[in-house]
């Protein structure tokens, strides 16, 4: 994949991204960012602190825009659509779906939490929206763990459930990528084994993309990596090639720490 | 530790001591001097009656409903303005120059004292807009007088809302409006019913701002367009001009006691909210 030319979508790649540049105020964050996100796989990007992954994570659902003093040039292709011009924020965040680094349930009940996508998107009724809940509970493997007691408080559950919660909650949007930011970075080994798992069982209706320093997760879950340092991609594709076996002293060093 | 330094210790210990039991003795002495005055007159009569002069009736209930008028019609217009305010303070406004004024201007508003209010009030709510002495009048004089304080108290409630409840919703693909009615209004409510409650007080203890602007007259209101007379008033009329020393005693007493109780359920309600943050 790194043979790469003009802006044709490739049918394997999800999301295709051409000399992307971030600054916020003055500060350049993503230097000429090249990459192809291949659909229905796990890309990580990984990095240390810093390096700009979680910044770019954030271009492609352009939540970036709204940190003040933003500005971004180039192009990010989602399924041969331009997303900077071609479709509207609210349009590409239902299309995108983000999962944060520290778990963020709202302050309401665990079936309110996965029901207030929908509801926002339109969908009024009881029983379609009592589906989508228990559908996307499902497929975030909290089902079982919270079918008794979807009235409760989101807080009361613990930092594993509360992340998966979070992804149940982003997929009752319906959403064809699903971003996530760090998303076991905050949690034990237990739940951060729960939800390596669930990414990967996700991977077959999604396109996943993760950020981490965890090189061994890394290892584990992802199909493409990338690895960024100060803005930039220095070296993608096959995790094992470029994790494993970096050609890159950078990458090395790095690995060699961890 | 030398001699010396134990002795200064004392010494300013001492003096702290004193001038914090002075301040309580103070406290004190005022509160035990209102109620030794003023219970014995408290009767249901005095809560439930009308009050002329003239024919010696002492009662007080009309200007406990006039306070309850303008409370109410305040509460709604600045609690109204100043949410709004607030939240485009702490949602929407970009810092720049517009920001800038409208904080100056905020800061400066709340440093005025009453009685300018009153005056402002007088002049163009009064006679200019030709709303005459009544409870909308003081009512209007009353929102610009507090709006520095609800606007302020709610901009920090909307502001102390965790920023990932915000991200969290804007990345379902919510609209800024929906995030902000959906779950910051929420999550700021109960600070901002507290801001609110604390307004009640001080709009219950106002009187020069009243005086001028919702008059003197102790009938009961017929309407937002009456003019009338806040037990504020009626204490400042009574000791001023009839030296009634018993009914103005107990009428202080109550509404002392009235916003003391506001403030105590204030101080309950914000210590419930805290242990509920940790």
């Amino acid at each position: 994949m790194n043979e790469l030319s003009g802006i044709n979508q490739n049918a394997k790649s999800k999301i295709i991204v051409r000399g992307l540049n971030t600054y916020f105020n003055g500060f350049h964050a993503l230097k000429d960012v090249n990459i192809e996100i291949p659909a229905n796989a796990i890309t990580v990007l990984i990095g240390p602190s810093g390096c700009g992954k979680s910044t770019f994570l954030k271009t492609l659902n352009r939540m970036n825009e709204l940190e003040p003093g933003c500005r971004t040039t180039g192009t990010v292709i989602l399924d041969g659509i331009d997303i900077f011009h071609g479709i509207d924020a609210v349009e590409l965040r239902k299309k995108v779906g983000m999962v944060f680094q520290k778990p963020n349930p709202f302050p309401m009940s665990i079936y309110d939490n996965v029901a207030y996508g929908p509801k926002i998107h339109g969908i009024r009724k009881k029983t379609i929206l009592e589906k989508i809940v228990e559908e996307s509970l499902r497929k975030a493997a909290l089902w079982n763990e919270v079918k008794d007691r979807l009235k409760k408080s989101a807080e009361s559950l613990s930092g594993g459930q509360q992340q998966r919660l979070c992804i149940a909650r982003a997929l009752a949007v319906k959403p064809e990528v699903l971003l996530m930011d760090e998303p076991t970075s905050s949690l034990d080994p237990v739940s951060t084994e729960k939800i390596e798992q669930l990414c990967s069982s996700l991977k077959k209706e999604y396109t996943i993309i993760i950020t981490t320093h965890n090189i061994q997760q890394a290892v584990r879950i992802s199909d493409s990596a990338a690895f960024f340092l100060n803005g930039t991609i220095i070296d993608s594709g096959l995790p094992e090639k470029i994790l494993r076996y970096p050609k890159d002293r950078r990458i090395r060093s790095f690995v060699s720490v961890i | 530790m030398p001699y010396w330094r134990k002795y200064r210790d004392y010494t300013i210990k001492t003096i702290v001591w004193i001038f914090a039991l002075a301040a309580l003795g103070f406290l004190f002495w005022i509160l035990s001097d209102l109620v030794v005055k003023g219970l014995p007159n408290i009767t249901l009569d005095f809560i439930t009656g009308e009050y002329n002069e003239y024919k010696g009736i002492n009662g007080i209930a009309p200007m406990i409903v006039t306070t309850i008028w303008i409370i109410s019609v305040t509460l709604i217009v600045s609690g109204l303005i100043g949410v709004f305010a607030a939240i485009y303070l702490a949602e929407y406004s970009r810092p720049g120059p517009i920001v800038r004024f409208i904080r100056f201007a905020l800061d400066n508003l709340a440093g005025i004292p009453s009685i300018i209010y009153g005056l402002f009030g007088y002049v163009f709510f009064k006679n200019m807009m030709k709303l005459g002495f009544s409870i909308l009048s003081a009512s209007l004089t009353l929102t610009i007088m507090v709006l520095p304080f609800i606007i302020g108290s709610t901009e920090n409630a909307l502001r102390e809302v965790n920023r990932l409840y915000r991200d969290g919703s804007l990345a379902l693909g919510a609209t800024k409006l929906h995030t902000v009615m959906n779950i910051i209004l929420p999550c700021a409510a109960p600070r901002i019913i507290t801001t609110m409650l604390l307004t009640v007080g001080r709009i219950a203890g106002e009187t020069a701002a009243v005086y001028f602007t919702a008059g003197t007259v102790y009938r009961y209101p017929e309407g937002i367009m009456s003019s009338g007379r806040t037990l504020s008033v009626h204490i400042y009329m009574l000791a001023k001009e009839t030296g009634r020393r018993g009914e103005t005693y107990a009428s202080a007493l109550l509404l002392v006691i009235f916003i003391s109780l506001i403030h105590f359920i204030v101080n309950a309600a914000l210590r419930a909210i805290n242990a509920k943050r940790i």
